[in-house]
């Protein structure tokens, strides 16, 4: 190795990787239609027109119009808010509960590990999509609620990988010459321990917005996310079943906006993961 | 065997103890009213307290998990608010769907993967190598309810070889049964045979390296013989690890999937029972799928520690 640092020599490897370059210009294109949706989009997306209801693509609607004479372009563009709101904040809530309950199992063991560990344990007992419906269906179906309950059973995912990463962590030598200089054990898990979480978090956190999105779209799609006139690609697509034979447009654009998002998560995951193995070369 | 999934089974218990405790409190200890949730904000207090005396919502929690797990145990999940139809016996009238719909996917997904991720593991960074990966990265980023509009649109509406939604029963006619499962079948599958083939790929190719490979093939056998016989057999280890692990997935997915195409199965029923704010036959299906879940996931550790004799001994 020629001295560089382990970010410079992941940086250098992930530029190197396709898999990776091509998930983050999908990832940065997704993140810039978000940005700049109301640039970009030619229409209110919540305008209805019903002289032109069901038109196919054209110069003036290049997606063409949804059941109500919406533009369907300015509905997938600005539905890609939903999706990051979708991403970023199951994402948080994930990080926010899982963390703390990572680095506490890992760190201090014992009956706290094993208490947190059931718990887990429990979370996971249930399929993901049938827990996130349930809390979901309780709480009333609303984006806000639907997200919460996607950060819900994400929590089990973080606080596990943690508590793995923690466990490796811990044994290393610079953790017991800290604890040896006296540092407390907030300082230990704080300074010492978090920073070597960091690499797996973001490969997972990277993983589990891609989910998000799917599972955002699925609920909203089921009518149990997003609700109407909000733009979601979820419940365009559920709004498209009705009218396949006679607009098969209306769900070719917000499938393949869901497709390509998750796409670029997954492969941006692939190239980050892929860019920390030299981690294990050094 | 059979000592190793009375053993599983038993340290099972408590974690399904947890579970029913868990489902329980999704539907009584979340902020919202269960009678308010049923009849509506808009109800009367007088109303709302003669619904809550007779469901018992007015006793104390902890009697109310009791009786109401005592009653579980016995396979009573109590009855559905809208059609007083026992909640257990809508499950079961539905379950075949969903268990066929399941079995479906599962040997479509693995009637993809299985000689897919053998071949582009075998030929590596050939064109069918190529093919596979793309494969494996869209099956995977592509969601199911979008993929089945596709399909829909494509073998329902414009080939019209296959019915676009619908069920006929198995009993009423098998090739009727067969045609309305291939599509929804596909649905479910794909994202499953995408992970399959990839992870089918990357343990052949390990186990491909191993010395007895080496050994087999200085034997002089056939490549067919090395592959098939020696190779396959522990590679094929990590598509149970894999199936196991997506078990979850696939459960959930046959929600959407059954919505998609007006299958009457068990996850269609809980959507019905959401939107009619039936909360005992969706706290009964949570029950039932992560139930289900749980012992499913039981079966896949002890049959993976059947195949592998490392993990037995260990």
């Amino acid at each position: 190795m020629d001295g560089a640092s382990l970010t410079a020599i992941a940086l250098r490897q992930f530029r190197r990787s396709h898999v990776g370059r091509v998930g983050a210009a999908l990832v940065a294109t997704f993140l810039g239609l978000t940005a700049l949706a109301p640039l970009l989009a030619p229409y209110d997306p919540v305008a209805t027109d019903f002289a032109t209801v069901l038109a196919p693509p054209s110069w003036t609607h290049p997606f063409g119009t949804d059941d109500i004479g919406r533009d369907i372009l300015s509905r997938v563009i600005h539905g890609s808010r939903v999706s990051l709101e979708a991403g970023l904040f199951t994402v948080a809530v994930a990080l926010v509960v899982g963390l703390p309950l990572g680095l506490a199992a890992g760190f201090v063991g014992g009956r706290v590990d094993d208490l947190i560990m059931r718990a887990v344990e429990v979370i996971l007992s249930f399929p993901t999509l049938v827990l996130a419906l349930g809390i979901t269906a309780i709480l009333g179906p609303k984006l806000i609620h639907a997200l919460f309950a996607i950060g819900v059973v994400f929590v089990p995912h973080f606080a596990r990988l943690i508590r793995g990463q923690v466990l490796a962590v811990k044994e290393n030598d610079f953790v017991a010459a800290a604890t040896a200089l006296g540092a407390t054990d907030l300082r230990v898990v704080v300074l010492h321990v978090l920073p070597n979480c960091i690499a797996p978090l973001l490969v997972q956190s990277s993983f589990s917005i891609s989910f998000a999105i799917l599972t955002e779209a699925a609920l909203s799609f089921l009518g149990l996310g997003t609700q109407p006139p909000t733009p979601s690609w979820g419940i365009m697509l559920s709004t498209a079943r009705a009218y396949l034979e006679q607009a098969p447009w209306l769900g070719a654009f917000p499938g393949l906006a869901i497709f390509l998002t998750v796409l670029g998560f997954n492969l941006l995951g692939d190239g980050i993961r892929d860019a920390l193995d030299p981690r294990l070369t050094l | 065997m059979v000592k190793l999934l009375g053993r599983r089974l038993l340290a099972t218990i408590p974690l399904l103890f947890l579970v029913s405790l868990v489902v329980f409190a999704l539907v009584h200890a979340l902020p919202g009213d269960p009678a308010v949730l049923f009849l509506g904000e808009e109800a009367d207090p007088e109303t709302l307290a003669r619904f809550r005396v007779r469901l018992g919502l007015d006793r104390p929690l902890v009697a109310q998990y009791a009786a109401w797990l005592g009653r579980a145990l016995r396979g009573d999940l109590g009855r559905s608010l809208r059609t007083n139809q026992p909640v257990a016996e809508a499950i079961l009238e539905r379950l075949p769907v969903t268990l066929e719909l399941l079995v479906a996917a599962l040997s479509v997904s693995l009637a993809i993967a299985i000689p897919m991720g053998i071949v582009s593991a075998v030929k590596r960074n050939s064109g069918v190598d190529l093919v596979s990966t793309v494969f494996a990265l869209v099956g995977f980023a592509m969601p199911g309810f979008w993929l089945g509009i596709i399909l829909i649109y494509v073998f329902a509406l414009l080939l019209r070889w296959l019915p676009p939604s619908g069920w006929v029963p198995l009993p009423a006619s098998v090739p009727q049964n067969l045609l309305s499962l291939v599509l929804p079948a596909f649905t479910l599958g794909t994202a499953l045979a995408a992970l399959v083939t990839r992870q089918l790929r990357s343990g052949m190719l390990e186990v491909l390296r191993q010395d007895y490979v080496r050994t087999a093939q200085a034997k002089g056998l056939s490549e067919r013989q090395v592959v098939g016989k020696h190779a396959l057999k522990n590679a094929l280890i990590s598509v149970v690890t894999v199936v196991g692990l997506q078990l979850g997935g696939l459960l959930g997915n046959t929600i959407i999937t059954e919505t998609l195409f007006a299958l009457p199965g068990v996850g269609r029923l809980m959507i019905d029972s959401i939107f009619s704010r039936d909360f005992f036959v969706v706290q009964g299906v949570i029950l039932f799928l992560a139930v289900g879940y749980v012992l499913s996931n039981l079966l896949v550790d002890v049959l993976y520690s059947y195949l592998d004799p490392r993990i037995r001994l260990h």
